[in-house]
């Protein structure tokens, strides 16, 4: 049914591109969470006003073009060593928003190390956080992440604790940590749990902005081609077989700095 | 058995023949394919080895360190970033004795990314007292892998294996799969010289002053000197029993040769097709391949030349600041010697240029006309 000129100018723009997020096709699988994250971070960025402050540090993974999308300067750090570098640019600039963007692979394999540290020195960065429960990128091998029983190319039988460990929880691992200022865990499968992870992504950033301290979100995301799965199943098993092992919510949050 | 296999499934079928019994290690283009088919292979039961996925590489070697001290043989595979990471535990390694065998697959070093073939990675590992080997097809990628455990446990150094991004490690080629019997004939079980062991109880890496550090350097690097001697015997009963054998350099159509075209890795058989079409025309030039890197088989490097007044060192790798690493070592191994030709230093390839058989003519008929190199580094656009 066609609109009238007049229908047409009556009607309200309640939903755009971002500002800071740049008119370019995403390189991500269809389904993919990353798009979905990748987008709140650039509308978080809109709705504080800090695009002409804010530097991004991606991660190695498929996050790896973030340079592409968000219309911030980004720097690629070495896989793993984004809060290092992220570290290092909030100490020159501390005026400045600087977030990281990692997968678990990046964060919760190759870099925990500097992760837990950064957290623990209470760095004022912001930390997002994707868990897919693969190494999207290299091909959907096994993640500190992948669950237990969860086939991957390296699990081909599945994940067994005996030998390959239990799935890591870093959102409730960085929570016990003095230095951490904000802590939560959301997820992108229904309309619902978007916007609470919208909510926790501005939140973080607002924790930044505030001077509070180390901030984290840990976004549990479908990566429909590394499972196997069409994008719809691919959202049920973030429901039914991640949100009950990685529960969702936040873990830690501060009302006040720690060195006031 | 004759199969078509890629360059990281040839590693894969290599490392169950040799009977591995660690494999640790962390994924990265272009080597996953490696490591995705061993833990097949290992989920199976086809191998009987314990297959450790940990969260770097630098843990990936460290843990290959520990398993062969304590007696197991050991692998990894890797490249690019990932053996740039692993480069303290390589020393390490090497200095603990451990012959922990190792694929690297060449991949460029970022920034900026990029996934395709180079080899300042293995290169930048030269002085990690690791042997290395630079293959040129599948089936020597196959062999190699399976003589290297050997090599390594006569000498205890480590080995790493080297091919190219892509152009092996993703690329079909038939190969020959020898029999397992024949293998094990070949490569007994492992037998450690030093080995964590209660019963006669040992501690290692303790701390040395001056003279002992110095001396026990010195032992090694005498071992690794030593090697030469220890990779031609292995090819000698590599080829009794598979009939192939593959040298630590191989010298092609280089018989009054006025230019000689010197190269490593996939782009040695591309050099051989270059070398008939401009033989056919009558121009005097011919090629070798080097396989050996480490210990660098000067010598042989040497006599393989014989008296060609010009030789061109194609080098796919960058020393910043001082140019190929290759022709570096060539012409600083060839110093001493009371006749050496002009060599040419080309560097080209970063990061996946293509050497056609059509652009290493264009080299060699353009080198055949000049007297001497007009810089350090001769730069290939391809
Ligand atoms: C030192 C090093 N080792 C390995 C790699 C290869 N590598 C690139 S991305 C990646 C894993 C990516 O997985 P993840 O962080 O979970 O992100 P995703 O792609 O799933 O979003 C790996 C292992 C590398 N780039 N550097
Ligand atoms: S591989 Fe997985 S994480 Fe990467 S873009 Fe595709 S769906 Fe997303």
């Amino acid at each position: 049914m066609a609109m009238d000129a007049k229908q047409l100018a009556e009607m309200k723009k309640v939903y755009s591109r971002p500002e800071c997020l740049k008119d370019t096709i995403y390189h991500f699988c269809p389904g993919c969470n990353h798009g979905n994250v990748t987008r709140m971070v650039a509308e978080a960025i809109d709705e504080f006003g800090i695009k002409g402050r804010t530097i991004g540090v991606a991660g190695v993974g498929c996050c790896v073009f973030l340079y592409n999308y968000i219309d911030v300067d980004v720097m690629e750090a070495p896989h793993g060593r984004a809060c290092a570098v992220a570290t290092g640019i909030n100490r020159v600039h501390p005026e400045k928003i600087v977030f990281t963007y990692q997968g678990d692979g990046d964060l919760a394999a190759i870099g925990l190390a500097e992760t837990v540290h950064t957290a623990n020195r209470g760095e004022n960065i912001t930390v997002i956080f994707v868990n897919n429960t693969v190494y999207g990128m290299t091909g959907g091998q096994m993640a500190p992440t992948t669950l237990l029983g969860q086939k991957s190319t390296t699990s081909p039988y599945g994940r067994e604790f005996m030998g390959d460990g239990y799935p890591i929880k870093m959102a409730e691992m960085l929570a016990t940590l003095e230095g951490a200022a904000f802590v939560a865990r959301v997820a992108c499968d229904t309309p619902k749990n978007l916007m609470q992870a919208k909510k926790a992504i501005k939140k973080a950033f607002k924790m930044q902005i505030d001077k509070m301290g180390f901030s984290f979100v840990e976004v549990l995301s479908a990566c429909p081609t590394n499972w196997g799965m069409n994008p719809l199943d691919a959202y049920k098993r973030v429901d039914r077989e991640m949100t009950p092992y990685f529960p969702l919510g936040i873990f830690k949050e501060r009302t006040t700095a720690d060195y006031l | 058995m004759k199969q078509v296999l890629m360059g990281d499934h040839a590693v894969a079928r290599a490392v169950q023949l040799a009977r591995a019994e660690v494999i640790s290690a962390y994924p990265i283009t272009p080597q996953t394919l490696i490591v995705e088919e061993l833990s097949e292979i290992c989920a199976r039961g086809e191998l009987d080895a314990r297959f450790i996925k940990v969260e770097s590489e630098h843990s990936a070697l460290a843990c290959c360190m520990g398993a062969s001290m304590a007696g197991a043989r050991t692998f990894t595979a890797t490249s690019s970033q990932g053996l740039l990471l692993m480069h303290e535990i390589m020393h390490w390694s090497a200095g603990a004795r451990t012959p922990i065998v190792m694929v690297n697959v060449n991949r460029a070093i970022a920034p900026p990314w990029n996934l395709w073939s180079d080899q300042t990675d293995s290169l930048s590992q030269r002085d990690t007292s690791w042997l290395q080997f630079y293959c040129e097809n599948n089936q020597e990628v196959l062999d190699t892998v399976i003589m290297a455990f050997r090599i390594a446990e006569r000498i205890f150094l480590p080995v790493m294996i080297v091919l190219d991004a892509f152009i092996l490690s993703h690329t079909s080629e038939v190969v020959d799969i020898p029999d397992r019997k024949d293998v094990d004939a070949f490569l007994p079980p492992f037998k450690p010289l030093l080995k964590l062991d209660v019963d006669e109880p040992h501690s290692f890496g303790s701390i040395t002053g001056p003279a002992e550090y110095q001396q026990i350097k010195k032992m090694r690097h005498e071992d690794m000197m030593d090697a030469i001697r220890v990779i031609k015997e292995t090819d000698d009963e590599f080829e009794k029993i598979f009939g192939r054998r593959h040298g630590p350099v191989s010298a092609y159509r280089c018989e009054n040769a006025e230019l000689v075209l010197v190269t490593t890795g996939a782009m040695s058989g591309t050099t051989r097709i270059a070398i008939d079409r401009l033989r056919e025309k009558g121009m005097p030039v011919g090629a070798l391949k080097i396989r050996l890197f480490r210990p660098f088989p000067a010598e042989e490097i040497a006599s393989s030349i014989g008296g060609a007044p010009k030789i061109a060192v194609i080098d796919r790798n960058l020393s910043v600041g001082a140019g190929g690493i290759f022709a570096q070592e060539i012409k600083a191994s060839l110093y001493g010697k009371a006749t050496r030709p002009a060599v040419f230093g080309l560097v080209g390839g970063l990061g996946g240029g293509d050497f056609t058989p059509d652009a290493i003519e264009d080299i060699a008929k353009r080198l055949l006309g000049a007297q001497a190199p007009e810089a350090d580094v001769i730069w290939e656009e391809l």
